[in-house]
């Protein structure tokens, strides 16, 4: 096997002359002479980069397939052309994307069925080298069906099989179907014993194969926590790997698999694998002395497993100083560090964006449910500035990890009054709002939602940099989640408003697109829309206001939905609103003149649910109050329509809030 | 050091040879079934016991009053009236963590908070008062549960973790391999608390209020938090470190290196004729020349005697510039230099007192176990202890100097009047001291502060014990700016522990009032420079790391001189 290839390396022009003749050779008819130069011209690729582009303009892997395909020539030769495309394939980008080009990858999927292991084993290499390229080409991989069943059927013939086909199957794994496929095909029977290979070559590529199938994937993972491994459960296994004395890959890719299973319902997020096992793993990989990539990964996963769990987010918390540590991230690199080493430098600027999204990130579920531990971040040092400046970050990501950060901790009523008010976070906000994308402008616009609470500080600003047109643009959008978030902030911005604000907000609007919001097909909007009409239509002046401009559509409007198949939220809603119209001085006469509205609250009156009923009663007991001017005549209608008799029965129910109510309405009568 | 690497390697073998894949489960089956004994066998494997015992109870003896043991010694119950702190009561365990163990742990479990649950968990070394919550005093360190605080031989607490009550399991790791604790609660990891920990610290635990009840594991039972796996990490990263040391030779060939280290090792420390000698037979060379060696040696040995004045002028004289380029290394010695003239060893004041330099002591038996002072004069510098128990040098350093005499002791006792009269002199120059001294620390970074601070208690405590009513108040003024909290913790003890320091007395700078003015003199111009070193190196980290070095300097003759008097007077 030991070739003399010294003779050709030494040559002056070694591409030129060596390549022709290796070419002549490989098309020679001696078969031993071919294989001869086959093996010559491995030792002479291996390694070099420049010599394996030359070979492969010379047309070389051609060549190769031919043999690789000749089911007749010598399983040797296919084996070392099967060997030769590996090495290839190890060079440049640019090199396997002409191997792929090529059409190297079919042939080699189809001659996994050959029955020599060495020539399957070469085959499955160059596979490898092709697939865990930046190029992969993952969808060719599933083009035949028999592909990947047969891939899990040969996996445990040796360690090379087992490498390289977990290796493979890590990085072909994108998209839910690809996770199914594999599921259904035995993946999970297949590969779990490999988890407890003695092999640490093996073992590393098992578990990342476990980690893509798992993701967002409740199937899956369920599967995978209630396998077994020569009789030991499978997530006890993937504990074991998660032990402080392995690698730091294999630590981290445990946990993540463990938090995956978690965020899929597969294990309980109280479960002690959880909460002692993934959750420190990962709080571990976030300090300071590990590598600034295990450091982002560690924050990602971290932010994953806890975005929805309050204990987590609470032992977090506290857990081996994390929030100072994270806080770090914001100030990567540092200033202080002597910019000495350039190719150092570069490396630093390249983490640091992604350190900082993931610090914000992280932040951002870690205060996204306790008040206490959101005061908590927000009393590092700092860290508000950092938050502000990240809304205006160049990177996207760290835009959009900011608004989620800045999203949490605006759930908080008193960060609203104090530090939000503080660092005037309602402008950069605002401009992040102009032109994103929907991702964005989904966290921006919850954000903005509680900016708009009116206790919030931020509230008048925001009125005049133009939010309400901003919102109102919002509510039009086709993506129901926007369109939920603009009305909601709305909404939240009618509360209590000026009459100024209000008009502002219905002139905006347009009543057209506000009843067309009444009959969204999303029951969120719709509620919110009604929320709107209701803030809009407190206080008498502003009742009657409203109601002498737009009464008639509104009407309109609060009879489609009392008619219409909606839930008793809806219909709750809209009795409050006709109650808040009745408490109107002119509004009354829209209720009074509509004999089908009046027919309809007293049908609701004796309606089988409670809730219903008094709001229905509160709108009678308004329409009759006694001081108001013009009582007697709606009392006397009202007592036509036979309401007081209905109220008289109503006294005998045994819900107390709505004894109160009827009882406050018959008082009224006199 | 080297001992624990090899056992850790060794177990490391051991686990390697075991099947990796089952050994982990092998041992949790055992963890179920194994003995209290097997368990701290193995968990402590390199300690022997023989020698080291672990902590394995709290010590009936090392308590406090308020204090009651049972069941086996290790639950604790406070039995004090509990209405302040001064009301507070430790335990410390029957002995301190051995540093073979290299990670030690031990677990507390809250039974019942008490009335207000200020419960304290950490460590203290021997003697620290036990009157106190674990902390408060030098030497003293704890995690407490009502704030969640830490403190760090300190009054006053840094915020650390969460509250602790009724029902929580505290625990509490020593790593002494980089010298760090870090505590947990119910099983997480709460990051590191302290650092720059002394050796031979105790598990100490603290309770102030009627009702706080506390159940200790000292490995007894398995721990809530897994421990093993942290010290699986570290056993992981000393191996690592062991295998990943580059041979700058030819294939691993280790002999050339480790005679390279002998040799630099000699030359280092001025050993000239071994040096010479050993070089030879190695074949090795040194570049430096024997008389510089020699000199070298020779401040050296002048530094060790405490003779900084002149071991700065030899300097001065055979390496002109050296410490001019060296501000910091400058400031370090006459720091150094300041300390000795207060003590009277130096002798820019040595020739004016009438006495030869104060003793040090000769016989470098002070172990931790004989050292019993006021927690004001608290620091035993532990850990210069050990180090100078393990290394070479620092024996020589140990000169036969002057013991402490005697008949002074009698002689200032029954001349009352005269030495007190002298004094009252000395207790305005006292606070004049303070006042260089505080504004030393105020221009100084955190940790030098405490030396300065310290420095001038111990000054105050002297004076203060031989003028009693009359100088007490204006030490209390002279201290009163550094912090009122600590000043508070202090004022108990100052009269607790009159009569002691009493008997600990000695003279400042060997009694001469000139050699006191110059003392003085010299103390000023050490704040000027610092002030300039500051405004030229503003605070960086070179600079933080030599005062910490200072530190050290600072504390230990201090500590010596006191064991030495105390000694003699018991005798």
């Amino acid at each position: 096997m030991l070739m003399d290839t010294s003779d050709m390396i030494c040559d002056t022009y070694p591409g030129e002359m060596i390549g022709r003749e290796y070419m002549e050779n490989l098309y020679g008819e001696d078969m031993d002479r071919v294989l001869h130069s086959v093996v010559k011209l491995k030792n002479a690729v291996i390694g070099n980069n420049k010599q394996k582009f030359h070979m492969m303009s010379l047309g070389v892997v051609g060549r190769l397939l031919e043999f690789i395909q000749n089911e007749r020539a010598a399983v040797g030769l296919r084996t070392e052309s099967a060997i030769v495309l590996g090495s290839l394939a190890k060079g440049s980008q640019a090199n396997v994307k002409r191997l792929v080009d090529s059409g190297v990858v079919p042939i080699l999927l189809q001659c996994l069925n050959n029955s020599n292991l060495k020539f399957v084993e070469g085959c499955l290499r160059c596979l490898r080298s092709i697939f865990t390229s930046q190029a992969a080409p993952v969808e060719l991989l599933y083009t035949d069906p028999g592909v990947v069943p047969h891939m899990l059927d040969i996996v445990s013939q040796s360690p090379t099989t087992q490498e390289c086909i977990c290796s493979i199957l890590a990085q072909c794994c994108k998209t839910s179907e690809h996770q199914g496929l594999l599921y259904s095909n035995g993946v999970i029977e297949s590969l779990a014993p490999l988890l407890a290979s003695k092999m640490y070559k093996v073992q590393m590529p098992a578990l990342r194969v476990f980690c893509v199938i798992t993701y967002t994937n409740q199937i899956v993972s369920s599967a995978v926590a209630s396998a077994t491994v020569s009789e030991r459960p499978l997530p006890d296994l993937l504990v074991e790997l998660c032990l402080r004395d392995k690698s730091v890959e294999m630590q981290m890719s445990s946990a993540k698999c463990l938090t995956y299973m978690c965020r899929a319902n597969a294990l309980s997020s109280q479960d002690s694998k959880i909460v002692y096992k993934a959750l420190p793993t990962l709080i571990r990989m976030c300090k300071k002395d590990r590598r600034l990539e295990e450091r982002v990964e560690g924050a990602e996963t971290l932010a994953y497993l806890i975005e929805v769990d309050l204990e987590l987010q609470r032992i977090a918390s506290y857990s081996d100083h994390l929030i100072p540590t994270l806080s770090e991230f914001l100030r990567y690199p540092s200033t202080q560090t002597t910019v000495m080493d350039l190719k150092r430098l570069d490396y630093d600027m390249k983490h640091s964006y992604e350190l900082r999204a993931a610090a914000l990130m992280a932040f951002a579920s870690l205060g996204a449910n306790d008040e206490d531990i959101r005061k908590k971040i927000i009393e590092t040092e700092n860290l508000m500035d950092h938050v502000v400046c990240g809304l205006s970050d160049p990177v996207i990501r760290v835009r959009l990890a900011a608004v989620r950060c800045l999203h949490s901790l605006s759930r908080s009523v008193q960060q609203l009054r104090t530090s939000f008010q503080d660092h005037a976070v309602w402008k950069p906000l605002m401009k992040l709002l102009q032109n994103a994308d929907d991702d964005m402008l989904t966290v921006a616009s919850s954000t903005l939602c509680n900016l708009l609470l009116e206790f919030s500080p931020s509230k008048e600003p925001m009125l005049e940099s133009g939010a309400v047109d901003l919102l109102c643009d919002l509510t039009k959008r086709d993506d129901p989640a926007l369109r939920l978030n603009g009305i909601w902030a709305l909404m939240n911005m009618a509360f209590q408003a000026e009459q100024k604000v209000k008009s502002q907000i219905l002139v905006a609007l347009g009543t057209d697109q506000l009843f067309k919001l009444l009959s969204d097909p999303d029951v969120n909007v719709l509620m919110k829309t009604l929320g709107l009409l209701r803030n809009l239509l407190s206080n008498k002046p502003h009742i009657d206001h409203i109601m002498g401009m737009h009464g008639q559509q509104i009407m309109q409007a609060i009879v489609l939905i009392l008619e219409g198949e909606h839930t008793i939220e809806v219909k709750e809603q809209t009795l409050c609103i006709l109650a808040n119209i009745s408490d109107g001085t002119t509004a009354k006469d829209f209720i009074m003149a509509n004999d089908d509205v009046l027919k309809k609250i007293t049908n609701y009156m004796i309606h089988a649910n409670v809730r219903l009923q008094i709001a229905a009663t509160f709108c009678i007991s308004n329409l009759v109050w006694n001081e108001e001017e013009g009582a007697l005549e709606r009392q006397m209608k009202l007592r036509d329509m036979g309401v007081q008799k209905l109220l008289q029965q109503l006294l005998s129910s045994s819900d107390t809030v709505l004894f109160d109510k009827v009882k406050t309405a018959l008082q009224q009568f006199t | 050091m080297t001992g624990l690497t090899s056992g850790i390697v060794r177990q490391q073998q051991k686990a390697k040879m075991a099947d990796s894949g089952d050994s982990s489960a092998a041992e949790r089956n055992n963890s179920a079934s194994e003995t209290a004994d097997e368990r701290l066998k193995r968990i402590y494997s390199m300690v022997n016991e023989k020698e080291t015992p672990l902590p394995r109870s709290w010590s009936p003896k090392d308590k406090y009053n308020f204090i009651g043991l049972s069941q086996n010694n290790l639950r604790v119950h406070y039995k004090g009236i509990g209405k302040n702190h001064k009301d507070a009561a430790s335990v410390r365990a029957t002995h301190p963590i051995p540093s073979s163990c290299g990670i030690y742990y031990f677990e507390v479990k809250i039974v019942s908070k008490g009335r207000d649950g200020y419960m304290g968990i950490g460590l203290s070394a021997q003697g620290v008062n036990m009157n106190r919550l674990p902390g408060w005093d030098k030497h003293s360190y704890g995690y407490h549960g009502d704030d969640g605080h830490s403190f760090c031989s300190s009054g006053t607490g840094q915020p650390y973790g969460p509250t602790f009550t009724t029902g929580d399991v505290v625990g509490c790791c020593v790593n002494l391999i980089d010298n760090t604790c870090f505590y947990t609660k119910n099983g997480h990891n709460l990051g590191i608390a302290f650092t720059d920990l002394p050796h031979n610290l105790y598990p100490t635990v603290g309770l102030q209020t009627p009702g706080e009840i506390v159940d200790a594991n000292f490995g007894q039972q398995p721990f809530v938090y897994d421990i093993e796996d942290y010290m699986r990490e570290w056993h992981q990263k000393t191996r690592v470190t062991i295998e990943s040391f580059p041979v700058p030779d030819h294939k691993g060939e280790w002999q050339k290196t480790l005679q390279r280290m002998v040799s630099t090792y000699l030359v280092h420390h001025g050993y000239c004729s071994t040096a010479e000698a050993f070089a030879k037979s190695t074949g090795q060379s040194f570049t430096e020349e024997l008389t510089s060696m020699k000199n070298r040696q020779r401040i050296q040995k002048l530094v060790l005697a405490g003779r900084m004045g002149e071991a700065i002028d030899t300097t001065q004289s055979l390496y002109p510039g050296l410490l001019e380029r060296n501000p910091n290394l400058l400031f370090v010695l006459k720091c150094r230099q300041f300390v000795e003239m207060v003590n009277g060893t130096d002798s820019e004041v040595r020739g004016l007192s009438a006495r030869s330099p104060k003793s040090r002591n000769s016989s470098g038996s002070s172990t931790g176990s004989e050292y019993r002072s006021s927690p004001s004069l608290s620091p035993s510098h532990h850990r210069m202890d050990t180090q100078r128990a393990n290394g070479k040098i620092e024996r020589t350093y140990v000169t036969g100097n002057k013991s402490p005499n005697t008949g002074e002791l009698i002689n200032t006792k029954s001349n009352p009047s005269t030495s007190a009269n002298q004094d009252h002199a000395s207790v305005a120059e006292m606070n004049a001291v303070n006042s260089v001294t505080n504004g030393f620390s105020s221009n100084q970074v955190d940790v030098e502060m405490e030396v300065e601070e310290y420095n001038s208690q111990m000054v105050c405590n002297g004076v203060s014990s031989r003028v009693n009513d009359g100088a007490s108040t204006s030490y209390m003024n002279g201290c009163s700016h550094n912090s009122q909290h600590r000043e508070d913790l202090m004022e108990t003890d100052d009269f607790d522990t009159d009569k002691e320091v009493q008997s600990q007395r000695r003279q400042l700078c060997g009694g001469s009032q000139a050699a006191i003015e110059k003392m003085l003199q010299f103390g000023r111009e050490l704040q000027g420079m610092s002030v300039q070193l500051r405004r030229q190196y503003d605070k960086n980290e070179a600079n933080k790391k030599v005062l910490q070095v200072k530190l050290h300097l600072t504390d230990t003759p201090v500590y010596y001189k006191c064991h030495s008097l105390g000694g003699s007077y018991r005798a």
